[in-house]
């Protein structure tokens, strides 16, 4: 029966990351087709690669939207941080409810009403106070801090909270002030919390269509704007060479992050252990 | 990832922190002493400004614009009545959610948002389970491997992947070809620009979302209590119908949540999966905005958008608070 059990779970696993991964084989593929027609092979080929290279707008778009995700991961990083310490750390204050409430809601929150709510956030600023004047990067900028911090700030939390707080009690205890404990102890400890946070705050605002298209203005497009202005008019080869691009850069960050984050994460595991070992 | 996900539930065994003075940390306790309120209440007031501004105010904009007077204009609304002398009126009218109870196409483009979302969230966790399940009983080394491998494709774009399966359903794509080169089929299956596509699609975007909280849920379970199940004789099905099942409700529960309220809103997978009578809400509130351009019958459409998903949203905060008060 148990075994019965397992090769079934088994075959679903299978089935899984089958589904998983087979559009993104497909994708790659089909990358290197010589046809213009996706889907019936007609040999290999790299031309695809060539013409996109070619292609002023999606490398415009391309460039503007690196821009963008990396002043909002920044950003993001720092917000989200002090979000996260204040819900961890901070135990009651007045507000609180209001604040971690405003923290998680952009998680779940559809990004169609985000966009909406933001665009109409500008116009009406605009109105009032001159301020944005018109929207394009900047407008866009901010719209992906708010939602990336939001993110980072959950990350940041569940982190502390893991964390046993007596070091840093110990630090205070021996006179030294709060931001140095912070700068000192808090802030290495969380650093792998804070570079996964800012992986994912950079490839929420890479990836963002829906918030993008309602706060950008005329001139400004980023690269999945482009690409879904594209796709829109059906399929095309040359999507697939930058699918394959985007792929191939996205896999090998995520797995040297994730490689030295195992590696940083077993390193300090073996060092508490050694420690608690030499105190018997 | 991994973190925001599996942040569905509370590690059990965590006593509650208690009430009263005590239950602040070290933390603004030495704040208090040392910098005095002022340092403490600047370091809370850079991301609480922020996200007044920028997420509490945009909603109840939202709200007030949807109260307003379409106008060709720029903007296209009229909410404040100039009435000269530096006097403003404002005008509040609910013309625009009467229209949205008026016109049945809202009413359908809601019943199938939750329909499609709900459907789609069920495929989701009987795809996920036995994943979750699966990467749970695996080795260690093996667990992380995997964990990985569900939490990559995360990260490549969301839009290209969505895009793949036009490629893959198509009339003239891998699978009519394949299976017409078998002789299966002589006529291409409709297999794009219908609902099927539209739940392929949001079963293939969401699928980690499910699997995470599951796979955070199952982990922690103590393998003690099927091994207690076995030497009282239980069957392995019986034990985890008797024993495993119920003891991941709250895994499943975070898991469709997750799948569940992105996908009621979600715009980009029907607009290129879907075909023109998958009508969803987001997808109508896009053409509203875009197409029409009429922003308060847009700002209706999000407000009562909201309204529908305020309970899914309710409880999903709930578990991040207990998560944040353990």
């Amino acid at each position: 029966m148990g075994q019965r059990r397992s090769f079934f779970v088994l075959t679903a696993m299978c089935f899984g990351f089958a589904f998983l991964y087979g559009p993104i084989v497909s994708l790659i593929v089909y990358s290197f087709n010589e046809s213009r027609l996706v889907t019936v092979w007609a040999g290999f080929s790299t031309k695809w690669y060539g013409e996109l290279l070619r292609d002023e707008q999606v490398l415009d778009a391309a460039f503007l939207s690196l821009k963008i995700g990396v002043i909002n991961a920044t950003a993001a990083v720092l917000l989200g941080t002090l979000a996260g310490l204040i819900l961890a750390r901070f135990g009651r204050f007045k507000g609180r409810t209001l604040f971690s409430g405003m923290v998680s809601a952009p998680l779940v929150m559809p990004e169609v009403i985000t966009g909406l709510s933001l665009l109409l956030l500008f116009v009406s600023a605009e109105q009032l106070i001159g301020w944005p004047a018109g929207r394009g990067m900047d407008t866009i900028t901010i719209a992906h801090i708010t939602f990336s911090m939001a993110y980072v700030a959950v990350i940041v939390q569940s982190r502390l909270s893991s964390l046993d707080e007596s070091v840093e009690e110990a630090a205070m205890d021996l006179g030294a002030r709060p931001a140095k404990v912070f700068l000192v102890i808090t802030l290495p400890i969380i650093a792998p919390a804070l570079i996964s946070g800012w992986l994912l705050a950079f490839t929420l605002s890479l990836d963002d269509l829906v918030i993008a298209s309602f706060v950008s203005g005329p001139g400004a497009s980023t690269l999945p704007m482009v690409i879904f202005s594209k796709v829109r008019l059906g399929v095309s080869p040359d999507i697939n060479a930058l699918a394959t691009i985007i792929i191939l850069i996205v896999t090998v960050f995520v797995v040297i992050a994730g490689v030295l984050l195992t590696r940083q994460e077993r390193a300090r595991t073996r060092a508490v252990q050694q420690a608690l070992q030499d105190e018997d | 990832m991994v973190d925001v996900a599996a942040g569905g539930t509370p590690p059990p065994g965590k006593p509650q922190a208690h009430e009263g003075p005590q239950r602040r940390g070290i933390w603004s306790r030495r704040l208090d002493r040392l910098s005095g309120r002022t340092g403490r209440g600047l370091v809370i007031a850079v991301p609480y400004v922020w996200l007044i501004c920028f997420f509490l105010m945009p909603f109840l904009i939202v709200f007030a614009i949807s109260l307003a007077e379409a106008a060709i204009a720029r903007p296209p609304f009229k909410l404040l009545e100039d009435l000269g002398y530096g006097l403003y009126q404002v005008t509040v009218n609910l013309g625009n959610y009467l229209f949205l109870l008026g016109d049945p196409l809202y009413a359908v483009a809601y019943v199938n948002s939750v329909k499609i979302a709900a459907i789609s969230t069920l495929i989701a966790l009987l795809v996920g389970y036995p994943i979750a399940y699966g990467i749970a009983r695996s080795s260690p080394s093996l667990r992380n491997v995997l964990l990985l491998l569900i939490i990559l494709p995360f990260w490549t774009s969301f839009l290209l992947r969505v895009y793949a399966w036009i490629g893959i359903l198509k009339d003239n794509g891998l699978i009519n070809n394949f299976l017409i080169s078998l002789g299966l089929i002589d006529e291409p299956l409709p297999l794009l620009y219908n609902d099927f596509s539209v739940y392929v699609g949001i079963v293939y975007s969401y699928l980690p979302f499910m699997v995470l909280p599951l796979y955070a849920n199952l982990e922690r379970l103590d393998p003690s209590l099927l091994e207690a199940a076995a030497d009282l004789g239980c069957r392995p099905w019986k034990a985890f119908l008797t024993v495993t099942l119920p003891l991941s409700i709250p895994g499943m529960i975070a898991g469709s949540l997750l799948v569940f309220i992105p996908a009621v809103g979600e715009f980009v997978i029907p607009a290129l999966l879907g075909g023109p009578e998958t009508l969803m809400i987001g997808r109508v509130l896009w053409n509203e905005f875009f197409n029409n351009r009429d922003w308060p019958v847009a700002s209706a459409v999000a407000i009562a958008m909201l309204l529908l998903l305020v309970v899914p949203i309710m409880i999903f905060q709930r578990y991040q608070m207990k998560q944040d008060g353990a």
